[in-house]
């Protein structure tokens, strides 16, 4: 059984058909890669999976019975995370309480529960260290690199231990060296058993990290391989539409 | 060998977690509110030279008791700066909450019923503001001037224009709240004090806080964290105006009458002092202890002036050259950090 199985799912923004019929299914410790031009609609497909909105048409199975996401908190509550492009951090806040935003820890003492800062740091830091990631949990996230602020946003999505962790273009605005960090995050995801799905633009990255690929044109799927049996040429050419489908 | 080399991967892992910036001290230093606190003692020790008056405890007593008001505004101002937002309608707010104080306890009804009141109409023009704004999506700046005007105007109409200071049986006790003293600190510096107490616990204790802050720096990002980011901005406008009608009600127990014209301007010198303790207007930042802080700079101006002998008509003008002297010094501070 899939740890989530998309049927038939069909979105239309009036006339616009953003996506049409889009069959896929991700196994638990499985990442994915998402791939397809701008106006692709990899996007819109993201989005439906976050619970940012209902698909037109189409199911969606978690383990095998149907959910409908109206809201992004739907999603998470069934065991989805979401790392958004630009990562929805607060500047103003440190590493830890991003980490803990909306869930924070509390102490109780009588009738008045307050911050258990303590807790969270070490937590946070837990998790970093996890992460194999330098990031403090005491600084503020406006003094990091894009790198630490990646790893703040992927430690985020494991306190709740999801089954899926959904990527949105992760490696797209930093540098070299932070994209070999952002993978590694990426890895230590799959070893511990997290299904990821990365949507990017990026062909190495993708063929790095991915065990299967999924190309989107026009809002329909036009292949489905496993990264052994394709190769970057195949998968830019499917982009493009130089290649029909595969 | 491999033990020891675990155990100082251990101790580092642990160094880092456990690693900040700055130490307390230092981070103390860096905030906005220490810097204008140094200034205040600054010219209070020139003012020690300048006038015999001025270290005299009466004098003490009248500077700290002027700016309990505006420092308890201050405190709720802060808030809403804090979520990128103004509130340009708790000095007419105060004006209807204190007619509204006047009119209730004049009909005969005692100082509880009085104080409700106050709080209660305090609330709904919050509640009225705070809905329009997170809800409808409309400009802090535009709904709270509105409400400026339509505050003002309904204390005009309510109080049919005319000056309350019979404020029924309970009349000594709303007095003493607002215009006594115990243990020789006015009593609206006891609350003054025990305020910006219960701030600080909020901001740095509070989930409330937290989310409040959190919203000031990225509120898509709060909102995506599954934090009500409506109903907060909502409860961040009611807590704001609260404090406009708490201030109201000591003020007129002080003044022992009240007009409509309760509050006159008294907006602009709020957001002034919340901006010199430290506020950011573009959200995201809130000291509890500015706010206090900045609305005693102000009156520390003030009082100077009056006793220097230097002309009162000079007054705004140097509150004015302190509010721009407070955000640039605020500006240079972050170019340097960045």
């Amino acid at each position: 059984m899939s740890l989530l199985e998309l049927e038939g799912v069909t979105k239309s923004f009036g006339a616009i058909h953003a996506l049409q019929g889009i069959d896929l299914t991700i196994s638990e410790g499985e990442a994915v890669g998402l791939m397809g031009d701008n106006g692709a609609g990899k996007s819109t497909l993201m989005r439906i999976i976050a619970g940012n909105f209902l698909p037109t048409a189409g199911r969606i199975r978690i383990n095998g019975s149907e959910v409908h996401f109206h809201k992004p908190i739907d999603a998470r509550n069934n065991g989805i995370e979401i790392v958004y492009q630009d990562l929805a951090l607060c500047n103003n806040l440190t590493a830890a309480a991003n980490v803990f935003l909306g869930r924070e820890i509390r102490k109780k003492f009588g009738p008045i529960s307050y911050l258990d800062h303590r807790a969270m740091f070490d937590k946070a830091g837990e998790l970093f260290r996890e992460l194999k990631s330098e990031t403090r949990p005491r600084d503020l996230v406006k003094q990091m690199s894009g790198g630490q602020r990646q790893a703040v946003a992927i430690a985020r999505t494991r306190l709740s231990d999801p089954k899926l962790v959904l990527m949105d273009e992760p490696t797209a605005a930093i540098s070299v060296r932070q994209v070999a960090e952002v993978l590694n995050l990426i890895h230590r995801l799959k070893d511990s058993g997290h299904a990821v799905i990365l949507v990017s633009h990026r062909m190495p990255d993708v063929f790095e990290v991915c065990d299967r690929v999924a190309v989107l044109r026009r809002g329909t799927k036009v292949a489905d391989k496993q990264i052994s049996e394709t190769s970057p040429e195949e998968v830019t050419g499917l982009i493009t539409g130089a290649i029909e489908n595969a | 060998m491999t033990d020891t080399t675990q155990k100082s991967h251990a101790e580092i892992d642990e160094s880092i977690t456990s690693r900040q910036e700055m130490s307390g001290l230092q981070a103390a230093l860096k905030t906005q509110p220490f810097w204008v606190f140094v200034a205040l003692i600054a010219i209070a020790v020139v003012m020690s030279f300048v006038s015999d008056v001025f270290l005299t405890e009466r004098n003490f007593f009248n500077i700290t008791r002027n700016f309990a008001f505006f420092g308890i505004m201050a405190l709720g101002m802060s808030a809403v700066i804090c979520t990128a937002g103004i509130d340009l309608s708790v000095g007419s707010l105060m004006g209807l909450a204190g007619i509204v104080t006047g009119l209730v306890m004049q009909a005969g009804y005692g100082i509880g019923f009085g104080f409700f009141a106050c709080m209660g109409a305090a609330a709904i023009v919050g509640l009225i503001n705070g809905v329009l704004i997170a809800y409808l999506r409309m400009a802090p700046f535009v709904v709270t001037l509105g409400m400026l005007a339509m505050s003002r105007s309904i204390a005009m109409v309510i109080s049919n224009n005319k000056m309350i200071y019979d404020f029924g049986p309970d009349q000594d006790l709303f007095e003493w709240i607002g215009g006594e003293s115990v243990f020789g600190v006015p009593n609206p510096v006891w609350v003054l004090m025990i305020l910006t107490v219960v701030f600080w616990w909020v901001w740095r204790y509070s989930t409330w806080g937290r989310w409040v802050i959190a919203i000031g720096g990225n509120a898509d990002a709060a909102k995506l964290a599954g934090i009500p980011v409506e109903r907060v901005i909502v409860s961040v406008y009611v807590l704001c105006s609260c404090c406009a009608g708490l201030a109201a009600f000591l003020l007129v127990g002080w003044f022992g009458s009240v007009t409509n014209a309760l509050g006159l301007t008294y907006e602009l010198n709020v957001i002034a002092a919340t901006v010199i303790g430290g506020a950011n207007l573009m959200g995201g930042v809130v000291y509890a202890f500015g706010a206090p802080i900045g609305a005693a700079l102000m009156e520390l101006i003030r009082n100077s002036l009056l006793l220097a002998g230097i002309d009162a008509l000079w007054q705004q003008f140097f509150v004015g050259l302190f509010l721009i002297l407070a955000v640039l010094l605020e500006q240079i501070r972050n170019r340097g950090r960045s």
